[in-house]
């Protein structure tokens, strides 16, 4: 059924919802395999990337590693960091590079299964399509926990989608919520902007920038672990749902943990873990978190030791010098919030798929809590496919390096589906 | 995951792991049995000293009973001007904290192949009596400061084995009822 006032449904064979790296990476995948497509964009190319990123976001990992299918940097600085605008350019030129078939300023309103595949309304008009791949990414929507609402009415709240840069952010004291990727920097910036700071922080993944002289992300790429797939890890959920990595791409490549965030005077405190009469209440399990991010990442620096001996690297790089025991006081159970003007959660994302038609689609393929029914990103429904999300097929799935190689396994098994339903109906 | 183990030869720290880990998957696609309730009940005996016991418990969508019903005394001690006829509650806290947390070492231990010999732990629980005596009300009721300290004899090495610790504590029911709130509501019947 069309759109009102939309005209005529528009037929293709693949509809892929979302053009940000994993919708043109697909893209570029359907191109070479001669898949009639059509890209369907909400914005304009990679539009989170230019309307949902503060100021001084640069990308976590190097531009070396940014390789999409038929696609890499070109740049004279492989080791550095493209800010969010870079990346935006790195992605409008691979959209033309190819001629990506992208659709902008459309937002998909409902998809839903027909008798040939799928019917996908939008505000401009619906498409028909043997098969949908949505690639809409794993940061739909900020996550905070229910007892936000709780908060005191004088607080201001700020996902990290909404955060730009301090001045900002009112006065007062701030309260940051999550030890990821972005917790950590948005803290950082406000305490260098001069801003008293508490981090509150749960299970973290910390990393050095750089170890015995390489990047981080080198040794991760070099040792395989980039390359880990879905179905060869013990606790895939747990995997799934790990927390980004304690990092900063930065110019001096400088690493960021919470040891670097107490030297600049941020106060480091348990999980948030309720409210309670206008307090905060931190868990004490801080010391333990800090014992398990450290371990952790004494297995990998471990590991990378052992292979740069196997591999008779050491005479090359620099020493091993481990990075110090995470140093955290831990005794703060609780703070009054009439001190704090602002608190930002950066506790998460959750993906969401609004679209999909409630009755005739989204029982049969969300699971009781809401999350996607998929095997490696093919879907629980015919010709209906997923990219983008964190561990989807392997540990980079959702980095700008990896979602590519998904989308590369992706594509062919969406060109075997159109295959055998062509069969099927031929 | 940690192979000190000789393969040949199990380790046999007397946890059943194959079936902890089948209840996890089957707990995972059959949530409303993973809910479970558990009751003590209490009664006063006299001065500080009442008893506690338990018996039923819910659990995988049933009524569930322990093999028998247990007991524990509990009182003040001398030092308080009370009988002293067993534990005070709050050394049962301290008592249950380590009980969850040595039942966690030795599961996550087996499953990391680690045989273990020993395990012996001291855990104190610092406390200003300022407090339930109303005499600061800066101070709280309740421990300002746990610290639990672990013995343990195995074949691992000092590294693997506070990464089982810190693995017991992540998936510690009491260590999470100490370290984080609860809503508590205790009404007259």
């Amino acid at each position: 059924m069309a759109h009102a006032g939309a005209g005529s449904t528009r037929r293709t064979d693949v509809v892929v919802i979302g053009g940000g790296q994993a919708g043109l990476a697909m893209s570029r995948c359907l191109t070479d395999a001669g898949v009639d497509h059509v890209v369907l964009e909400r914005g304009q190319t990679a539009n989170s990337w230019r309307t949902e990123r503060w100021d001084s976001l640069r990308l976590l990992s190097p531009n070396w590693l940014t390789r999409l299918p038929g696609w890499g940097y070109a740049g004279d600085d492989p080791d550095g960091f493209m800010t969010a605008a870079e990346v935006v350019a790195h992605l409008d030129a691979y959209r033309a590079s190819f001629g990506a078939p992208v659709e902008d300023g459309t937002t998909v309103e409902r998809v839903a299964p027909c008798s040939d595949g799928y019917v996908v309304d939008t505000d401009r008009g619906s498409w028909r399509a043997r098969a949908v791949v949505m690639a809409t990414g794993a940061c739909s929507d900020p996550h905070k926990p229910a007892f936000a609402a709780d908060l005191p009415g004088h607080l201001q709240q700020l996902a990290p989608t909404e955060y730009r840069n301090p001045a900002q952010v009112a006065d007062g004291r701030v309260l940051v919520v999550g030890g990821s990727a972005s917790g950590l920097q948005i803290a950082d910036e406000l305490a260098r902007a001069g801003r008293e700071v508490t981090l509150s922080t749960g299970e973290h993944v910390r990393l050095p920038r750089t170890y015995r002289g390489m990047d981080i992300h080198w040794w991760m790429s070099t040792l395989g672990i980039l390359d880990e797939r879905y179905d060869e890890v013990e606790d895939l959920g747990r995997a799934r749902r790990l927390p980004s990595l304690q990092l900063v791409g930065s110019p001096e490549r400088r690493t960021l943990d919470l040891n670097s965030l107490g030297g600049r005077g941020v106060e480091v405190v348990g999980r948030l873990a309720g409210l309670h009469a206008g307090r905060a209440q931190f868990s004490g399990s801080l010391a333990n978190v800090c014992m398990l991010a450290d371990l952790k990442q004494r297995r990998l620096l471990d590991r990378i030791d052992e292979f740069a001996q196997e591999h008779g690297l050491d005479a090359e790089l620099s020493d091993p010098v481990r990075p110090a025991a995470t140093a955290v006081d831990g005794t703060r159970l609780d703070a009054d919030l009439s001190g704090y003007g602002a608190v930002v959660w950066a506790t998460g994302f959750r993906p969401r798929y609004p679209w999909l038609d409630p009755e005739r689609l989204a029982p049969a393929v969300l699971d009781g809590s809401g999350r996607l029914r998929h095997d490696g990103g093919v879907v629980d429904a015919p010709g209906l496919y997923v990219l983008g999300l964190p561990f989807l097929r392997r540990r980079s799935s959702s980095f700008l390096d990896g979602v590519g190689r998904d989308a590369i396994d992706l594509a062919g098994h969406l060109v075997g589906h159109l295959e055998r339903s062509s069969a099927a109906i031929g | 995951m940690t192979a000190t183990q000789d393969p040949t030869k199990p380790v046999d720290n007397g946890v059943d792991v194959d079936a902890l880990l089948g209840a996890r998957d089957v707990l995972t696609n059959a949530r409303e049995a993973a809910a479970f309730t558990f009751t003590a009940t209490n009664r006063w005996i006299n001065g500080t000293h009442s008893r506690s016991s338990v018996k039923e418990f819910f659990g995988l969508g049933a009524e569930q009973s322990h093999r028998a019903e247990y007991s524990v005394d509990i009182d003040h001690p001398e030092v308080f001007a009370s009988p002293d006829n067993g534990p005070s509650p709050v050394e049962l806290v301290l008592m249950g904290l380590a009980g969850c947390l040595t039942a966690g070492v030795a599961s996550v231990a087996t499953n990391r192949g680690i045989q273990l010999r020993s395990v012996a732990a001291t855990v104190q629980g610092e406390m200003d009596l300022a407090g339930i005596l109303g005499i600061d009300p800066d101070v709280r009721n309740g421990f300002s400061k746990i610290t639990v300290r672990y013995e343990i004899d195995a074949d691992a090495s000092r590294e693997e084995l506070q990464a089982v610790l810190a693995q017991s504590q992540k998936r510690s029911a009491v260590f999470d009822v100490v370290t984080n709130p609860t809503a508590v509501s205790v009404e007259l019947a």
